[in-house]
């Protein structure tokens, strides 16, 4: 009996490691990626760029989905600005800490990258920050949305083309008050950036004159959300808003509506409510959710238009907001070269410059804020239609100009 | 009032469907004492081939609900003719590592094949209502879990104590040598039950993944409140399993209402002090 509990336990230990970002079995893949020794030292031909993004593990679309992005844009500028060739050296760090660090020490250590890029955890970019600062090496952050990383966590050489958590859930405070009711429920998922992005939106809501009436927080990866569905309908209010994503959003939005929720509630969220690679998993629950988002597939602006275009051409797919993030990241760091004219020895000159980036990007236009190191951007509300058997995301309301308040 | 009974079907839907999740990982254990880690990844192809079935070649649910299962059950027949029939004599932590070794190779194999998006599998119209009862709307397919998951209890039971086949197996449960001295072949049983642990993960799989849904790694998070249920029923028992998985079904559901910052503690909690008060499990036999 003693030999079976034992065994048990062991397994135990194991499926939960592996079930946690797959670190128990560390996949030796991208370790071996070539090292170019030949071109060492600075000032020299090509410019690195590293990417510690995940290829494996749950958030693998993203990642996928924001190299994508960067290399429709590289490919756009025929990978070469001002004379120099580009090289992305691509690293997956399975959205482990543990596995990021390693990986960025490589990156540092053996391929003397000039800029980094990347991460989708935000664990990870919190991992990474105190290597990158005291390494001076320039780091444009693309994803990760830890409101901490421009606040408390400053570095002089990180600066974040994405978003915060503030500005996802800041934004919809004000609006859902005037347009969706006095009467709010909150239901999020139980992480950080969950946490971050309900606190944001509270704050707003709360100072515009409305009022939260209740909340709850499911783990993240919760597999079975009628519990909570049950506890929701037997509550007063005007609407629910929730931050859910991947896997979490579809179950969530599919079972908010088999519970009937929909008919008395109207569902608030963010863009990863509703985001293009979910919606047809999603089907016809997507409809009538309000979200706020950075940018949108229906952004009408001629840059958009352009962007899908090319995007669509290249991947035969619809590019999701992290497509976007990518080919907004890679067009930032080309802007920050050429304005130094291909020198990027000069750690300090090339966050200077990636400081001065200012351009319309498909998003609408966007600038940093040179006191946070956060990028000032419109947000913007869509609300998602039925269009014949699918749904399709509608934006109704721009919020111009959010900027993180930065503490 | 009507909270908490509303919250009772919620608790008999996920406790019925964790039993049809389980119920085969349990029978594979009570008969071949292999402790298929593998099970998972059963439930996980069939739930993806149930998707690529609805979603490239029919629309029908039905078809893919019996389709999906057979091709596992010869996944299933693959493995335990070449990998798993040379380790029965080799001990279970040897059987434990090369499932849990399959595990990871089917998880890896499945994001190749239907790559890393999330996809999910519409119910049929016939189950797409809903009903109203304790003044609250619940999805007609969460009634339909709890009617196969009791009808699932019932079959299994009868099988294994009003047929032959069942004596067959509940005679080589405890004494495998015996059995074979009386002309019958323990091989093809094992074989047959592994496939038939095979065919319930995959039953499962397709059943779950409309409220579950598909996503790569899904396996785990499954596997691990499966071994919780069978570790609560006590090994290797139908009956504890159903048992277990109400209880689960139960305290999760109850949890999330009333204390939802603690509600997966107390699922582990759960099983920590039945392990103290019953190593066994609630209704397990003893083991070796």
């Amino acid at each position: 009996m003693r030999k079976i509990l034992m065994l048990i336990s062991l397994v135990f230990v194991l499926a939960i490691l592996s079930s946690c970002g797959n670190s128990a079995i560390e996949s030796s893949l991208n370790s071996e990626s070539e090292s170019d020794e030949s071109g060492d030292g600075d000032g020299q031909e090509t410019i690195k760029v590293g990417a510690i993004l995940p290829f494996s593990g749950v958030y693998a679309s993203l990642g996928k989905d924001l190299l994508n992005g960067m290399k429709l844009y590289f490919d756009s500028i025929g990978w070469e600005v001002s004379g120099k060739k580009i090289e992305l050296i691509e690293e997956d760090t399975e959205a482990d800490p543990q596995v990021a660090l390693r990986r960025i020490r490589k990156l540092m250590d053996q391929d003397n990258i000039d800029i980094l890029t990347g991460p989708v955890s935000t664990a990870v970019a919190y991992a990474v920050r105190n290597d990158v600062d005291s390494n001076k090496l320039p780091f444009l952050v693309s994803h990760a949305g830890g409101n901490d990383l421009t606040r408390g966590k400053r570095s002089d050489y990180i600066w974040r083309s994405s978003f915060s958590s503030w500005q996802i859930g800041n934004s919809m405070g004000e609006w859902a008050y005037e347009n969706v009711g006095d009467k709010m429920y909150i239901a999020a998922a139980d992480y950080a950036f969950g946490r971050e992005v309900s606190t944001a939106f509270k704050e707003a809501y709360i100072a515009a004159g409305g009022e939260i009436v209740g909340n709850v927080y499911p783990p993240l990866g919760n597999n079975d959300y009628a519990s909570y569905l049950t506890t929701i309908g037997g509550e007063e209010a005007d609407g629910v808003y929730s931050f859910f994503a991947g896997s979490d959003a579809v179950r969530f939005v599919q079972q908010f509506e088999q519970y009937g929720l929909d008919k008395d509630f109207t569902l608030v969220g963010s863009g990863w409510l509703v985001s293009e690679n979910l919606r047809k998993s999603v089907g016809s629950a997507a409809e009538g959710i309000l979200a706020s988002t950075f940018w949108d597939y229906s952004l009408e602006t001629e840059e958009n238009q352009n962007f899908i275009k090319a995007y669509e051409k290249a991947y035969g797919t619809r590019p999701t907001i992290e497509s976007l993030e990518g080919y907004d990241a890679a067009s930032i760091m080309v802007e920050a070269i050429k304005e130094l004219d291909g020198d990027v020895s000069d750690s300090d000159k090339v966050v200077e410059a990636i400081s001065n980036v200012s351009f319309t990007s498909p998003r609408g236009p966007i600038k940093f804020d040179k006191e946070t190191h956060q990028i000032i951007q419109n947000m913007y509300i869509t609300k998602t239609l039925a269009v014949e058997d699918k749904t399709e995301n509608k934006v109704i309301y721009k919020v111009e100009e959010v900027k993180d308040p930065g503490k | 009032m009507e909270l908490i009974g509303a919250q009772l079907v919620n608790a008999v839907a996920y406790g019925l469907l964790l039993f049809i999740i389980t119920c085969g990982l349990t029978l594979v254990f009570g008969i071949l004492g292999v402790l298929n880690l593998a099970h998972g990844s059963f439930y996980m192809f069939s739930a993806y081939i149930a998707y690529s079935i609805t979603e490239t070649y029919t629309q029908s649910f039905w078809l893919a609900l019996f389709v999906a299962p057979m091709v596992v059950g010869l996944i299933a027949l693959v493995v335990e003719i070449t990998l798993l029939r040379p380790t029965y004599h080799l001990g279970q932590l040897s059987q434990v590592l090369l499932t849990f070794g399959l595990a990871y190779i089917f998880n890896d194999i499945a994001p190749v094949i239907w790559g890393s998006d999330v996809l999910s599998i519409k119910v049929p119209s016939v189950l797409s209502g809903s009903v109203t009862i304790f003044e609250q709307k619940f999805p007609v397919y969460r009634f339909a879990v709890i009617g196969i998951g009791i009808a699932i209890a019932i079959l299994l039971w009868m099988v294994q104590n009003k047929t032959k086949w069942g004596a067959i197996i509940r005679a080589g449960l405890s004494d495998k040598e015996m059995v074979s001295a009386l002309g019958i072949n323990i091989k093809l049983v094992f074989t047959s039950v592994f496939i038939i642990g095979g065919v319930l993960a995959a039953f499962g799989g397709v059943v779950a993944a409309p409220i579950l849904g598909i996503y790569p790694s899904m396996e785990f998070q499954t596997l691990i409140l499966a071994l919780v249920v069978l570790v609560i029923g006590g090994l290797g028992s139908v009956a504890g399993t159903l048992v277990a998985s109400l209880l689960v079904g139960i305290v999760e559901t109850f949890s999330r209402f009333l204390a939802p910052e603690i509600s997966m503690f107390l699922i582990f909690g759960l099983m920590a002090v039945i392990l103290v008060l019953k190593p066994n499990g609630l209704l397990g036999k003893k083991v070796v």
